[in-house]
């Protein structure tokens, strides 16, 4: 088992790859994988309830962490509060301990 | 130390920079003796067909005499042991078929990739 | 013994949140007392760029001062700054040949020339390593 970090800057509002990239987090798990996807930048516009949030949710059922940077949520109103299902608030900070724990980490 | 780079803005600054970038770096690194190997996904899977011609561009007189060959040097890395992987899935919903690509390109399924990165200590998506 | 990261960047600053969000990472980095490398590729061979200069703007009814413009040149010279202060190195190589197209050789101090050879010894010796590419 290895553990991934994937962090995604992109949404799936106005690209399509994003939607596999969420796909991809949930097939690494699949294979015995412990799996982080952090969105940052416009990656966290799906976090917010709306209709391309359940593809979040998916991840997260499917055994993901699904986190968002703090401070890019802030940026765009949206409230770390009343994020959809299964994605929770994070800072930044996270993907620095996880890349010193070795994970193998890939920006998107 | 393996290394996984993937590849997938496709055209990005190639006319003017005579190649893909992110190809160079890696036949840099080769030279380097890195341990690497490509994963070309999205548009950049377009890099692995033949037919692809970027000669004859020109501003007032001035003519670019080097086009990009981008097939030539995957074929070129592919010579020099690098092993270059091409979504299945993404050739398909492009319509172009495996015979209109340069020999030795490795195509995997989408649904495959999870497995294929287990083979890889880290894994650069560029 | 601390922890060493190698980033490699490839976006001119002013383009591109990923510029910001790079150089937010780093310094977390180096606040924790992290040494860093710097593999800045393509048009990142900009951030650190010598003669990026703060202006007015009319359209904020703001002076220089009161606008006091970011420049991507100042943010690293500070975190090179907090680095040394916590006893951590930043080595910061800008791609050669990047900088020859670009015409962009005039750095701030605690830049270097290197090339991709530079890069791949980085993320040899390092504990991790991130690609931040450009799109």
């Amino acid at each position: 088992m290895a553990k991934y970090l994937l962090i995604e800057s992109r949404d799936p509002f106005e690209n399509n790859i994003v939607a596999r990239q969420y796909d991809l987090a949930a097939n690494l798990v699949k294979e015995a994988n412990e799996v982080t996807l952090f969105l940052v930048q416009n990656g966290v516009l799906p976090a917010r309830p709306g209709s391309c949030s359940s593809l979040l949710g998916n991840a997260a059922r499917a055994g993901v962490q699904v986190l968002a940077d703090d401070f890019s949520l802030r940026e765009r109103g949206i409230s770390a509060n009343k994020l959809a299902d299964g994605v929770t608030a994070a800072p930044l900070s996270v993907v620095i301990d996880q890349l010193a724990e070795g994970r193998k980490t890939l920006w998107h | 130390m393996k290394v996984l780079n993937i590849v997938e803005a496709a055209y990005r600054g190639t006319l003017e920079e005579q190649d893909d970038t992110i190809i160079w770096i890696c036949h840099a690194m080769k030279g380097a003796s890195a341990d690497i190997d490509v994963l070309l996904r999205g548009n950049a899977v377009n890099y692995a067909v033949k037919a692809q011609d970027a000669s004859g561009l020109a501003f007032g007189d001035a003519k670019q005499t080097q086009p990009p060959k981008l097939a030539d040097d995957l074929a070129k890395l592919k010579g020099k042991g690098v092993k270059v992987y091409v979504v299945e899935d993404a050739l398909t919903e492009r319509g172009i078929a495996a015979n209109e690509l340069i020999d030795g390109m490795d195509l995997v399924a989408r649904r495959k990739l999870a497995k294929l990165f287990a083979d890889y200590d880290q894994i650069w998506h560029w | 013994m601390s922890k060493t990261l190698t980033f490699a960047l490839m976006d001119a600053p002013f383009e591109n949140a990923r510029s910001t969000t790079a150089l937010r990472l780093i310094d977390l980095a180096v606040k924790r007392g992290y040494n860093v490398n710097v593999f800045a590729y393509e048009g990142a061979v900009y951030l650190p760029f010598a003669k990026q200069a703060q202006h007015a703007n009319a359209v904020h009814g703001r002076s220089v001062e009161e606008e006091n413009h970011p420049l991507p040149r100042a943010w690293i010279a500070a975190i090179m700054k907090e680095a040394a202060a916590k006893g951590a190195k930043v080595d910061w190589v800008n791609c050669g040949l990047c900088v020859d197209e670009r015409g962009a050789a005039e750095s701030i101090e605690g830049v270097r020339r290197g090339s991709p050879a530079d890069f791949w010894n980085f993320a040899k010796s390092s504990d991790n390593t991130l690609v931040i590419g450009t799109k």
